[in-house]
């Protein structure tokens, strides 16, 4: 046990990686999750458009979905099991939603032009099976996979939650990549999310304690009170900024093009860093802790050294990517 | 109906790796062509190499998509159905996962973007560089899963204590016995999946009169590299038999139907293998070639399936894929070199060997799927040798569960294997449409930017 105990803050650093993979995920996933679903309203022109946007990025974009995953699998082998055991349906439903949006993706523009419109609705759909999968099993997850109607109510409630927020950030991205009759659609299009957004993240912040008893003593308390006090502070904050925001796009000179997603991300975060509060230091809630959870020290240094060369230099091109390609979209070309 | 849950998330895995390898097998080496495209086309300036380098690249890119969401769906499958996997040697198996997406999936999936959209937005040495980033993280992704996956089959560099494994030694558990062969094997054979699509699209055009100087210059591309590669492979295999006989003598027996310990031992050409009896039913078999070819001496000792019992794998599938995969090894060398000789000789296919050529596209698709059964059945009844059997990793999820989530992947992979083979050949044909009228002023306008720099 010596060495567990020398080795007592790996867990935790790895516990941060991979908040912090999913956290990078649900943002840049989220914006082409969301772009997937809000192209269902889109015209065809638009579509080609939309898919532009993203074109170049999604691939990496779902590769920090691999990353945060692997960090659970490679440094909580036995949370890995026990979550996605648990998780089993919607996992799979994730799977094949994810799937069926990569492939729909590449085969709209290269199948024949007919099937073009059937791809476009595989897109849609991927996306949208993918993001409320996805709320699904977070929903399942705060619970602790607790069972029965009330549990899988809440988990559906998370599931359109999580889409609104999808839906929300993919607008905010549509507002800055795209101009015309599109970007205006996206404003229109984001004010809808955002009220989808602030009445599910109600909603959910409002029972989360009251089905967990555990999430209510640790938020009201007396000192915690008061320096969580700012996370619903700073959120309220920031969605009145969004709205102020929307209210006023598009404007001349298209100036300010980016608030909405900027400030869409900070809500992210804050959402994020609310939940990940609540669950420390469990990594399955009211089950198992992060330390108790972890492999052997040795493996975790090995990754470790590992991760902390390659993330500067991942983060370094993911950069040099979003630089090429920044700037309005256009229709995808392969030129 | 009861089904066994082992089974069924077998069979589930087995689906899903199955589906997925088709993809890789072809990225891997894909990757390495459109560099050479590229580069030809920097040497020449001849634009008919940039338009075989866009005509691939699109189908990269859809092999590279579907190849990362459904390896996306394997990375969950390990937490879903084989926790006791990661839980015995999550340690070893871990760092090598890890590496992998750190090192080879972030490289890949982010200059992918560069390279296929960047080509009008980036210098051009800058896109060069991009199409190597890409084919080298394809090919490092493959070396760091094929470290794992021999680690699995030749397990060495670590100590089990309480019953997980413990890394001792990084380097022996990465450059593990069966590693280097089992690298190479891969690798070519990707090589020559790879090849024969390239081939096979190709002369499906050229036979539908799409006589654009791409289309000659892709086929000759594909047939010349197969020959090459196809030899190599034939002997790197053989290697990689031998090596098996010496770490994994019990798939050796399976796969060649070897009930009992002998010398002079015969090679089984064809066989019914049967179990129950421990013989092989109307067999056709060479006289000491097995003892020949395994131990290179015709009276030599090969080790039978009577030295492992309730150790070894099934017979048939490992006796049988294995000779579908050197089957269609064997026609892989017959096709490549005399397309190659006619080639060089005539500069031109005949009009049968270019029908040939179009089924032979998959033929490295069979030969990788095949080969890969000998491997993963052969190591049956274990899932890492000698340390951890298969069904002692299996989840505890109930068989309905894993019997929906099946239903739904084998549809999915169904259709979307039919869908992906249905829109390669369309693809081919709308290239050459395209190449009739020439309308592609942007492709010829990009070209021009790029000589002008």
């Amino acid at each position: 046990m010596e060495i567990f105990a020398n080795g007592a803050w790996l867990p935790l650093i790895f516990a941060f990686l991979m908040g912090l993979s999913m956290l990078i995920y649900s943002v840049l996933d989220g914006y082409d999750l969301g772009v997937g679903v809000l192209m269902r309203r889109a015209t065809d022109e638009e579509k080609d458009r939309m898919i532009g946007s993203i074109g170049p990025f999604w691939d990496a974009n779902e590769t920090w979905l691999v990353l945060g995953v692997g960090i659970l699998l490679i440094a909580f082998p036995l949370a890995h099991g026990v979550i996605l055991t648990n998780l089993y349906l919607p996992v799979a439903f994730m799977l094949i939603g994810l799937v069926l949006r990569g492939v729909a993706f590449d085969f709209r523009a290269k199948a024949k032009i007919s099937h073009k419109a059937v791809w476009n609705r595989v897109f849609f759909g991927g996306s949208l099976v993918t993001g409320f999968a996805q709320g699904y099993m977070l929903g399942g997850y705060i619970l602790g996979f607790k069972e029965g109607w009330l549990a899988i109510g809440f988990a559906v409630l998370v599931g359109f939650c999580v889409i609104a927020g999808y839906c929300l950030i993919g607008a905010g991205w549509l507002i800055m990549k795209t101009d015309g009759e599109l970007q205006r659609k996206a404003v229109k299009w984001a004010k809808l999310s955002l009220r989808g957004t602030v009445i599910a993240i109600a909603l959910i912040s409002l029972a989360t304690p009251l089905v967990s008893p555990r999430i209510f003593e640790k938020w009201f308390t007396m000192p915690s009170i008061l320096f969580l006090l700012p996370i619903p502070v700073l959120t309220a904050g920031l969605v009145v900024m969004i709205e102020v925001m929307l209210r006023r796009l598009p404007m001349v000179g298209d100036r300010f093009c980016w608030v909405p997603f900027a400030l869409t991300v900070g809500v992210f975060v804050l959402c994020f860093g609310g939940l990940a509060f609540s669950f420390y230091p469990y990594i399955v809630p009211d089950q198992l802790k992060i330390v108790d959870a972890a492999s052997a020290p040795e493996s975790l240094v090995i990754i470790l050294v590992g991760a902390l060369v390659v993330l500067p230099v991942l983060i370094g091109y993911t950069f040099l990517a979003y630089k090429i390609f920044h700037g309005k979209a256009k229709d995808l070309s392969y030129d | 109906m009861d089904l066994d849950p082992t089974l069924l998330a077998r069979i589930q895995f087995a689906a899903n790796i199955t589906f997925h390898i088709l993809f890789p097998a072809i990225t891997i080496a894909l990757g390495w062509f459109l560099l050479f495209f590229k580069l030809r086309f920097k040497a020449t300036k001849d634009a008919k190499w940039m338009d075989v380098y866009f005509f691939w690249t699109k189908i990269f890119a859809l092999c590279f998509a579907i190849g990362v969401v459904t390896g996306i769906t394997m990375s969950f499958q390990f937490g879903t159905n084989w926790p006791g996997f990661m839980t015995s040697v999550g340690n070893i198996a871990g760092p090598l996962l890890g590496y992998e997406v750190l090192t080879a999936f972030f490289l890949e999936a982010t200059f992918l973007g560069i390279m296929l959209f960047g080509f009008k937005r980036v210098p051009s040495w800058l896109h060069s560089l991009a199409t190597l980033l890409v084919a080298l993280g394809t090919t490092l992704s493959a070396f760091w899963i094929i470290a794992l996956n021999s680690w699995m089959q030749t397990p060495v560099g670590f100590e089990m204590r309480d019953g997980v494994a413990f890394a001792t030694s990084w380097f022996d558990i990465i450059f593990n016995p069966s590693f280097p062969y089992r690298l190479t094997h891969m690798l070519l054979a990707s090589g020559l999946t790879a090849s024969f699509l390239i081939a096979g699209i190709s002369a499906y055009r050229w036979l539908r009169q799409d006589r654009s100087p791409a289309v000659m210059a892709a086929i000759k591309c594909g047939i010349y590299s197969a020959a090459v590669l196809i030899p190599i492979q034939i002997f790197v295999g053989d290697l990689h038999g031998l090596n098996s006989l010496k770490h994994q003598p019990q798939k050796i027996a399976a796969m060649e139907a070897l009930f009992e310990t002998q010398r002079g031992a015969p090679l089984v050409l064809f066989a019914l293998p049967n179990e129950e009896t421990k013989t092989n039913d109307y067999a056709i078999q060479l006289p000491k070639m097995a003892s020949l070819f395994l131990t290179h001496d015709r009276d030599g000792e090969v080790k039978g399936l009577n030295e492992f019992p309730g150790n070894h794998p099934p017979v048939k599938p490992v006796f049988w894929a294995f000779r579908i995969m050197v089957g269609t090894g064997i026609l892989m060398l017959i096709f490549s070199w005399s397309a190659a000789w006619c080639l060089a000789r005539r500069n031109s296919l005949p009009r049968f060997l270019a029908i040939g050529l179009i089924p032979m596209a998959f033929s490295g698709w069979l030969a990788t799927e095949s080969g890969w059964y000998v491997t993963e059945i052969g190591r049956q009844p274990w899932l890492v040798n000698g340390v951890l059997k298969t069904v002692d990793a299996v989840a505890k999820v109930p068989s309905a569960m894993i019997g929906i989530s099946l239903t739904l992947y084998l549809i999915l992979y169904a259709v979307l294997l039919v869908a992906f083979i249905t829109t390669l050949f369309y693809m081919a044909r709308r290239a050459g449409e395209k190449g009739k009228d020439d309308s592609s002023p942007s492709a010829g306008q990009a070209i021009v930017e790029i000589i002008a720099e």
